[in-house]
């Protein structure tokens, strides 16, 4: 990181700062001299979109807090004081609730890209299992979130979810208890929730910290997973990728207001905004959105250990993944077989996830159990067995040959531009 | 390029693997009666005189059972809502009575409400407003209208996000309030309910038909009719609930124009600074 900058400090102030603490040269070693691939696509600027979702989560929910009150009795209504009462309430409360929706939506994204191009094999494993642990976290966070408002959703929600746990052989009932604080979901559970709500950000971006430390140990993949080989084969972070993110993440802000200001209740629940009746079950528990294909998981399995066993084996998958795929190509774009087979995964994830906005019975129960059988015969099948049988196509000889259209003869720094020399 | 044809065929496969299945949820299969609203769409906004009307419509037909608590009588006067001038919005708020205190000798005291004050609900508890009403319970008016949504269904549901459908809530309470129909043949109606072939919860409501035609007095020339009466109330309920929604969709437009720009500014940005990076 630090060992890519080849700053010298000028001031004196600069040099007193550097010899007793680097941290200009470890910041310009890590996001301004960088040697970024210079094949990146629009995929690869998933990673500073969620960097920035989480910094607007994290100051939206800091004012947020400000006015919130953690308790059964006053949540809900404060939660109306923000929306009614503060100065542009509605807007930090909507910007929050849709952010952790565009945080999901931006993240699949960036898991999607990963498995497309390989971003989980070596030497990237450990920026791959931080990655899923963010993802784990996140879900954590999201899910504590939602309870806050103290709606019916928030409520039911909390309740079915934590209840997974009783179905732990032995200890099952005992944690359930412990995670409540009380013998159901109620004012000791609520006040958890949110001071892990508030926690757990921190700790999210303390793992995006090790996340980003590992790839730039290692060095960005980048489309064709062919790892560069010269300087021909980079540009420096700054400007180039500054000014590709930065033009990124305001054209996800486009999106992401389209919700906010026009659609902002879209993506939640109408019963969340009935406030917590713990004698009034909703006709239909549905979590959010982002959690609906491992709800369809949970569901498709009649018993229900192993339905938790299977939901979050739906996860756990994810960190074994660097050592179930065998093949040594990284990127799907060189392999003809598996480009197929990520594609139809893809479309099973979406099948899932509209399962589990189904009720569970009839046809989506079906569905559901077929759906999760792919989901894990991908993972724990197909992508070992690829290796072996498919044969990818010939791989670049390096980045600067594959982006040099028609360039494959001559020599790859022929064209190149003088500021890349 | 690719791997955008890609995404586009996947999203016609999922498109064409939804409509396969049936979309509708188990449960009631409601009726609804969609309306044109003032304030749907990017540049929506309240009409003032409907919102007075349907206020009206609420002080003399429903605010009998169903509350108002996280309206504010000051609210009526704030920009974006009905807009009845300071006074006005005083004088109505003269005619609730509130509870205050504790005086100085330690007890509670009725006084009439001021700006400050919000709503009274018509019942102290749950328990007596049910008891009061046959065992139903008058929900709350405050956030009805974000609260109830009838299932849109596949594909509706996809084109929300581009029509910007937002308007579940003043849609199902217009067709609750006009949804009395006759019971269809061979369904008996229990006693002290009614069939509404609208409701959410069932095909039987405990309210009873709440509107009649002349019910309620508009001095404006607009009809006083059912419909009309069910529309301007749902729009004052989805002011009830939304009251900030007109600046919420001004905000966003400036917004989306300044981040547009920006974009645009940008996308040239980055072009001109890549030009001679191969890539």
């Amino acid at each position: 990181m630090a060992g890519h900058s080849n700053y010298v400090p000028q001031s004196a102030a600069a040099k007193w700062l550097e010899s007793r603490l680097p941290v200009i040269s470890l910041m310009r070693g890590s996001f301004v001299d960088f040697p970024t691939p210079k094949n990146l696509n629009y995929w690869w600027t998933f990673g500073g979109i969620l960097f920035f979702v989480l910094i607007a989560q994290i100051l939206t929910g800091i004012v947020l807090v400000m006015h919130y009150t953690p308790s059964t009795d006053a949540a809900f209504d404060s939660v109306e004081h923000i929306m009614r009462d503060v100065n542009f309430g509605w807007l930090l409360r909507y910007l929050h609730s849709n952010g952790a929706s565009m945080f999901f939506i931006a993240v699949y994204i960036h898991i999607f890209r990963g498995l497309y191009y390989g971003s989980y094999k070596a030497p990237r494993e450990i920026s791959w299992i931080l990655g899923v642990i963010i993802f784990l976290i996140m879900m954590g966070t999201a899910f504590m979130g939602y309870v806050l408002p103290w709606g019916q959703m928030s409520f039911w929600g909390a309740t079915v979810i934590t209840n997974l746990f009783s179905a732990i052989p032995l200890v099952g009932e005992a944690i359930v208890t412990w995670l409540w604080g009380g013998f159901a979901v109620d004012n000791p559970t609520l006040n958890r929730f949110f001071s892990l709500h508030y926690l757990l950000p921190f700790m999210i971006f303390g793992v995006v910290i090790l996340h980003v430390w590992a790839f730039h140990t290692t060095g960005n993949n980048n489309p064709t997973g062919v790892q560069p080989k010269t300087k021909q084969d980079t540009l420096p972070f700054h400007p180039y990728y500054t000014v590709k993110d930065l033009f990124a993440i305001v054209v996800f802000m486009i999106f992401f207001s389209w919700f906010a200001f026009y659609l902002p209740n879209y993506l939640g629940h109408a019963d969340n905004y009935i406030e917590a009746n713990p004698l009034v079950t909703p006709a239909h528990i549905v979590p959010e959105w982002y959690f609906l294909p491992f709800y369809a998981i949970l569901r498709a399995v009649p018993d229900k250990l192993g339905g938790v066993v299977l939901m979050f084996g739906a996860i756990a998958v994810l960190f074994i993944l660097p050592w179930l795929d065998t093949s040594k190509v990284r990127s799907g774009t060189y392999r003809p077989l598996f480009k197929q087979f990520f594609w139809i995964f893809a479309l099973t994830c979406v099948a899932l996830g509209y399962l589990g906005a189904m009720p569970a019975e009839g046809i989506y129960v079906t569905l559901s159990r077929i759906f999760t059988a792919y989901y894990f015969a991908h993972f724990l099948i197909i992508l070992p067995m690829l290796g072996f049988l498919e044969k990818p196509r010939p791989l670049p000889a390096s980045i600067s040959e594959a982006v040099l259209k028609g360039g494959s003869g001559q020599p790859a720094g022929a064209a190149a531009a003088p500021e890349t020399k | 390029m690719s791997t955008m044809i890609n995404m586009v065929r996947s999203l016609v496969a999922v498109a064409s693997l939804a409509i396969a299945t049936p979309a509708l949820a188990a449960g009631a299969k409601v009726e609804i009666d969609y309306q044109n609203w003032s304030f749907a769409g990017p540049f929506g906004s309240y009409d003032r005189g409907q919102l007075q009307r349907g206020f009206k419509v609420y002080r003399e037909n429903c605010s009998a059972c169903h509350g108002l608590r996280l309206v504010a009588f000051r609210n009526l006067a704030e920009n974006g809502g009905p807009s009845f001038s300071e006074d006005q919005a005083k004088a109505i708020a003269a005619e609730y009575t509130v509870v205050d205190g504790p005086d100085d000798f330690g007890d509670m005291y009725d006084r009439p409400a001021i700006l400050a004050d919000r709503f009274p609900s018509p019942f102290p508890n749950e328990q007596a407003a049910r008891a009061a009403n046959n065992g139903a319970y008058p929900p709350d008016f405050s956030l009805l209208a974000k609260a109830r949504a009838a299932q849109r269904g596949f594909p509706a549901f996809v084109f929300d996000i581009f029509t910007q459908y937002q308007e579940n809530g003043p849609d199902y309470i217009y067709s609750l309030l006009t949804g009395y129909v006759d019971a269809p043949e061979g369904v008996v109606v229990p006693d002290g309910q009614y069939y509404n072939h609208s409701f959410l919860a069932g095909e039987f409501i405990s309210m009873a038909p709440p509107l009649f035609d002349e019910a309620v007095e508009y001095t404006d020339g607009t009809p006083m009719t059912v419909e009309q009466y069910a529309k301007d109330v749902s729009a004052f309920m989805m002011w009830a609930a939304e009251p900030h929604l007109e600046d919420r969709k001004k905000i966003g437009f400036r917004v989306m124009v300044f981040l547009i720009v920006f974009a645009g500014l940008l996308y040239f940005t980055k072009k001109q600074l890549w030009r001679n990076a191969d890539h």
